[in-house]
């Protein structure tokens, strides 16, 4: 099943949360949306379920036309944040709801509908939860159930709102990997918000970075991490030095100081210079494009990180690896071993 | 906030010991020296002594002064009986209209955003803020012969003052907000998410009512049904005033107690004020009850 969104427009007063947004999601990817909040990922979620409508633009799922039809007719399954399990239900019952609303002439019978509960249950490896009530479970279990619930009516396509947003970071981590298997077994075309990056790499084929209600990137995991297509996707994923240069022919200054870095082909003017972290490497003075002073040094996980003064007078945070003595008061060169420049 | 709480209780709050201590820890709190303490204490109980207990026990003192048989005879007496009968059958139709009414305005002010709904809410509690005798008066502006629609109604034989129909519309105007008030905070905090649910899963609008909302409202719809039928079964002043105090037809059992005290009949009006007393003692143990599954509903938010 595919999902294709054409130019659409979404306003909530004088806000706009959606400004002319097209994508298109191939049959079996597991797409994620990601942005900071106010970007209209979940916007364009609930439009694409049918819970909310554009103001313009186009919304087709395998081919139809979705906006003929009411979140009823759609067959999507739908997962929240906030889990919006039936709190009155058992788990069971919260599970089989889609299988008993149905039309009478397509309603399977009791027997039909307990085996396929069930089956679901085993799906998400809470068989044993059946009978307990929503406030009995943990965020973990009651989100797997939600997962259960929306895939009991075999959506066409599933859409996650945050799935994992109101987790503590041990389970959101374990979720991760869990939903990534499961998609792999089920293989629905599915979309996932998210505003978190890791999950949004770790998990997705593809990722969809947005901001202020459009989209910013395209792309693989690996694209939109190595290679940003605008300044704010280069912000936004990764930890990134972001400095404030001037390009004049193809050289580039800070503060009124050349720095040793080409910028064939850029536009001349005010620019934005991004550099990973762990991409500025440390020599001994004078060695690299830039100069300063070691402020802080902090011991974690695989690298230290360190604050830098540098000469212009900006503060930096530098990774450097840990094999590389660097203490406060050191005057240290940088080079950055890649680097990209926006305009703007 | 959270951290400030974590911080003045014990760690292991959950063994009993910490607890122990946490309680003796606030017990200590209270500097009040022991008489104050118990001079307030005091003081309130003698307050409610005289001013609830004591009226209620003088009720039934007064029903049963002259023994259980005068107490039962006056309850037969066929003017009492159609009190009773009256004030059942209006207390019914007004129930049933602002159950109808609460739902649909709940429903509209919780679930929807639209121009003018602080006006609404605010318009729901006019009943309360209201003089019932006032709102009485309204009733026969609007349907008495002077009224609005006084000479149509006649023209079309139609008797709505100092008759049922005008009994029941008072008593539903009075007792609008009590279905409303319940249930608006109750359904605006459960928010739409499951409905949404429910609709994405394929349920129609009316499974979705039935199913998923009225289950999770369903104690708030009876704790607004049972104060509103204390209410309408109790009410006075705007029945007064549309009622027209025809003996035997119009008389609720508030309206025959205060005629027959009138008429210094103190065993037979005492015995209908007992059985409204006794209304309002089962409605207090009711709402007890349904208070404690309105707090059981209330499920922590863990985020």
């Amino acid at each position: 099943m595919t999902i294709e969104v054409r130019n659409l427009v979404k306003s909530f007063g004088s806000f706009k949360a959606l400004d002319g947004v097209d994508l298109k999601v191939d049959s079996g990817e597991l797409v994620a949306l990601l942005g900071p909040s106010g970007s209209g990922k979940t916007t364009l979620l609930r439009i694409v379920a049918g819970l909310d409508w554009p103001d313009s633009g186009e919304v087709f799922i395998n081919g139809e036309d979705a906006l003929a039809q009411g979140a009823r007719e759609r067959h999507v399954g739908f997962v929240f944040q906030h889990y919006a399990l039936f709190r009155h239900m058992t788990v069971f019952e919260n599970v089989a709801f889609g299988l008993r609303v149905q039309p009478r002439t397509v309603r399977k019978d009791e027997a039909a509908i307990r085996a396929r509960v069930k089956e679901l249950l085993d799906l998400v490896q809470l068989d044993w939860l059946a009978d307990r009530y929503p406030s009995q479970l943990s965020g973990g279990q009651r989100q797997r159930i939600a997962l259960a619930r929306a895939l009991a009516i075999e959506p066409r396509i599933l859409l996650l709102d945050e799935p994992f947003g109101a987790l503590d970071a041990k389970v959101r981590k374990e979720l991760r990997k869990w939903l990534r298997s499961l998609h792999h077994e089920i293989h629905v075309t599915s979309i996932f918000v998210t505003h978190d990056q890791e999950e949004a790499l770790e998990v997705a084929n593809r990722v969809v970075v947005m901001d202020k209600g459009r989209i910013e990137q395209i792309g693989s995991p690996d694209d939109v991490y190595a290679s940003p297509a605008t300044a704010f996707v280069h912000g936004f994923i990764g930890e990134s030095i972001e400095l404030p240069v001037e390009v004049e022919g193809g050289a580039v200054t800070l503060g009124g100081r050349p720095l040793r870095l080409t910028a064939d082909g850029l536009a001349p003017g005010a620019s934005k210079l991004f550099v990973r972290r762990h991409d500025m490497l440390v020599g001994p003075p004078g060695s690299g494009a830039f100069e300063g002073a070691v402020r802080h040094v902090r011991n974690f996980g695989p690298v230290q990180r360190a604050e830098v003064a540098l000469s212009g007078g900006q503060t930096i945070e530098i990774d450097a690896p840990r094999d590389k003595e660097l203490r406060a008061g050191d005057t240290i060169g940088l080079e950055p071993r890649r680097y990209r420049i926006f305009a703007g | 906030m959270t951290m400030q709480i974590a911080d003045s209780i014990p760690l292991s709050a959950s063994d009993a010991k910490a607890r122990a201590q946490a309680a003796a820890a606030q017990d200590n709190l209270r500097t009040e020296p022991r008489a104050v303490r118990i001079t307030i204490i005091a003081l309130a109980m003698i307050f409610l002594t005289i001013f609830v207990v004591l009226p209620l026990v003088v009720v039934f003192a007064q029903a049963f002064s002259r023994g259980v048989v005068a107490y039962l005879a006056a309850l037969a007496e066929p003017e009492a009986l159609a009190a009773i009968r009256l004030t059942l059958l209006v207390a019914a139709i007004s129930v049933g209209l602002n159950l109808l009414f609460g739902l649909v305005a709940a429903w509209a002010i919780a679930k929807f955003d639209f121009p003018g709904k602080t006006f609404l809410i605010t318009l729901i509690d006019l009943p309360f803020s209201v003089s019932p005798v006032i709102s009485g008066l309204v009733f026969v502006l609007l349907f008495g012969a002077q009224g609005y629609f006084g000479s149509w109604l006649r023209d079309h034989d139609i008797q709505i003052l100092f008759a049922v129909p005008g009994i029941a519309l008072a008593t539903t105007f009075v007792t609008f907000p009590f279905v409303a008030r319940a249930l608006i905070p109750l359904m605006q905090e459960q928010g739409t998410q499951e409905e949404e649910a429910a609709i994405s899963l394929g349920a129609s609008g009316l499974q979705t009512f039935f199913r998923v909302t009225l289950p999770n409202i369903k104690w708030g719809v009876l704790y607004g049904v049972l104060l509103c039928n204390a209410r309408a079964m109790g009410e006075f002043g705007a029945v007064s005033v549309v009622s027209g105090h025809i003996r035997g037809e119009t008389n609720t059992m508030p309206l025959l107690v205060e005629i027959l005290y009138n008429e210094y009949q103190f065993v037979a009006a005492f015995a209908i004020a007992s059985l409204l007393a006794m209304l309002a003692l089962i409605t207090l143990i009711v709402k007890t009850v349904l208070e404690r599954h309105l707090d059981e509903g209330q499920e922590p938010s863990d985020h």
